[in-house]
């Protein structure tokens, strides 16, 4: 009996070309955590190498954890992350929802303004934000950052949730409303649960980029008490003297939170896709 | 308890008028269908009636009392829909108890209800699964039952058996028809099949763009169809239309005769004609004739007959179940 099966040789160009992509993709990254565990020689005179007995060193992560208060940093950047994507996934979800379930003039005007600044950077009000946080007395607390972000997040969120939102059965949401569900409890207990999926890729894609700023922290709050990790390794970065070590150690841990986030939400993302295909 | 009172309904999208001035009386314990081709607004005055859609003007009553500012929750009604529209996420039990629950009545009571409801229908093993394990036929059955649970003035379905296949549609349909006699509720049924409108109805009402063509019972519209639009739209197959001019009839302007009032004949009759296809059905034959005086015609014979294509032959129609239609399309009577 013939068997219908993909030649090896085919399916061993596309392992190749996979494994090329993760060996590109990895590479910048395994090479700083690498250089992270070598003594400052090392790192220079031979980069690519993997540290040895010799030229093992954890320099750069004491550095790292004697100066500053880097578990002060961690905190204020996990703060930062996960109540800006909290709140980027609530307003973002509820905007969403009107925008996609009620039927009211200047809807799609109002989606269109909702999702400019997707094209639009926020950076470019830097300085009317930095007025704003001044007049109110937010800058260097978290709060600003964290409005800032949510800000940020919103315009992406807003477009993709509402498109997920629409194919969301009007029949289920009309069902709820016979049955006597308020118009929040069929948003919390009908929709958004359908739209998991969608909501973690949202999470995704807002999480990296505030958990990598580096301008906002920067300009909005760049005291002792508020400063993010991003922020916070660039001590070790001088005009004329950068000490190595402790920026690789610093960029290695930097890594970790933001990867178990990661996972957490793209394995809601999966568990999202396969509930739905076997329905 | 349920009667529906509808006073000159309209309901406009932008500039498109949807209904354009419905009135209709259903009496308590009527089962009454909506029916018609698709988009000619049946849904939307269901919709209207349940509270889910805002009519522009007109009024709603159920019981006497006005509802058209009332939310679909307190108006006293429930709703199955196409496509079932169960809660994902919840159990058959939950699904089917939650309306109860959303108006607070003690669990006890809702135990007791969906205890009955699942007994009707034949639900109880699968009480404690979500709807995702249920075949498609078992979740009409618990939408079906979630509306029973809330034991309202007023069914009201949307299509329901439209995603079922055609065996469980006929089933379905059976048990909506023990249901309505064992409720003594009154139900409103949307459906665009009239077999459904035929075997369920105690009066169908034929919508035809946004307005009411006939209202009457299944009988009466096959019977004494009141234009042109019902007498197409009910029976099937559908009615042979012939220009009443070729029949040397000046008064009417169509002439319209059921395939089944038409009798053949291999020697004799009326309109001589050439067979161009048959349909055998076993219990019906079905034959399409090209005529020298009517055109096209179809014939409906019961049980099976030998005819082929291009075999010649003589129809003659039942005179006495001939309807004759006016320029304005209205029954001539």
């Amino acid at each position: 009996m013939s068997k219908a099966r993909i030649s090896p040789l085919r399916s061993g160009f596309v392992h190749l070309a996979l494994a090329g992509y993760t060996v590109v993709a990895l590479f910048p990254v395994v090479l700083t955590i690498f250089n992270s565990f070598k003594d400052k020689n090392a790192i220079f005179r031979t980069p690519l190498a993997l540290p040895t007995a010799e030229t093992f060193s954890l320099i750069g992560y004491t550095t790292v954890l004697k100066q500053g208060d880097f578990i002060g940093y961690f905190q204020n950047s996990l703060i930062v992350t996960v109540v800006s994507i909290f709140f980027a996934l609530l307003f973002g979800a509820m905007a969403a929802f009107a925008l996609s379930e009620y039927r009211f003039r200047g809807n799609t005007l109002m989606g269109l303004y909702l999702a400019i600044g997707i094209m639009i950077p926020i950076r470019l009000g830097t300085v009317a934000i930095l007025q704003g946080m001044v007049a109110a007395g937010l800058v260097n607390t978290l709060t600003a950052l964290i409005l800032v972000y949510t800000a940020q997040g919103l315009p992406l969120a807003i477009f993709i949730l509402s498109e997920f939102m629409r194919t969301v059965s009007d029949d289920l949401k009309n069902a709820g409303r016979i049955d006597g569900l308020s118009e929040y409890a069929i948003f919390f207990r009908l929709v958004l649960p359908l739209v998991r999926p969608a909501m973690a890729t949202v999470a995704v894609f807002t999480m990296i980029p505030i958990w990598n700023d580096l301008w906002f922290p920067l300009i909005l709050a760049p005291g002792e008490a508020t400063k993010t990790v991003t922020l916070g390794s660039q001590v070790f970065i001088g005009q004329f003297v950068t000490n190595w070590n402790a920026v690789l150690a610093a960029l290695s841990l930097a890594i970790f939170p933001v990867l178990i986030l990661y996972v957490i939400f793209s394995r809601q993302l999966i568990r999202g896709i396969t509930a739905g295909a076997v329905k | 308890m349920g009667s529906l009172n509808l006073k000159s309904i309209r309901k406009a999208f932008g500039n498109h008028e949807v209904l354009k001035g419905i009135d209709l009386e259903v009496k308590d314990g009527e089962f009454v269908i909506f029916v018609g081709p698709s988009g000619c607004g049946k849904s939307t005055l269901l919709r209207v009636i349940a509270g889910l859609e805002d009519a522009s003007s007109g009024s709603v009553q159920i019981d006497g009392q006005e509802v058209i500012n009332t939310p679909p929750a307190k108006r006293g009604i429930a709703m199955v829909f196409q496509s079932y529209a169960l809660y994902p996420h919840l159990t058959v039990k939950d699904n089917m108890g939650l309306g109860l629950k959303q108006m607070g009545a003690p669990k006890a009571e809702v135990d007791a209800k969906v205890a009955k409801a699942s007994g009707m229908l034949s639900l109880e093993p699968y009480l404690a699964r979500r709807p995702a394990e249920l075949s498609g036929g078992q979740r009409q059955r618990v939408a079906i039952g979630r509306a029973i649970v809330r034991e309202p003035k007023l069914f009201l379905f949307d299509e329901p058996l439209s995603n079922l296949d055609a065996a469980l549609r006929v089933n379905t349909r059976l048990e909506i028809a023990r249901l309505h006699r064992s409720l003594k509720a009154t139900m409103i049924y949307v459906t665009h099949d009239q077999v459904e409108a035929m075997t369920l109805a105690d009066k169908i009402v034929v919508l035809n763009a946004g307005q009411i063509e006939q209202v009457g019972s299944p009988m009466e519209l096959y019977n004494k169809p009141a234009n042109t639009f019902v007498a197409g739209f009910i029976g099937s197959p559908q009615m042979n239309f012939i220009e009443a001019g070729k029949l040397g009839d000046s008064k009417a302007k169509t002439v319209g005769i059921r395939p089944e009032h038409i009798t053949l004949s291999r020697e004799s009759g009326d309109w001589k004609g050439k067979v161009i296809h048959v349909e055998h059905l076993g219990a019906d034959t079905i034959l399409y004739l090209e005529t020298e005086v009517t055109g096209l015609l179809t014939v409906r014979l019961f049980g099976e007959h030998r005819y082929a294509v291009d075999d010649v032959v003589y129809s003659t129609p039942d005179r006495a179940s001939m309807h004759r239609f006016g320029a304005d399309d209205r029954v001539i009577v």
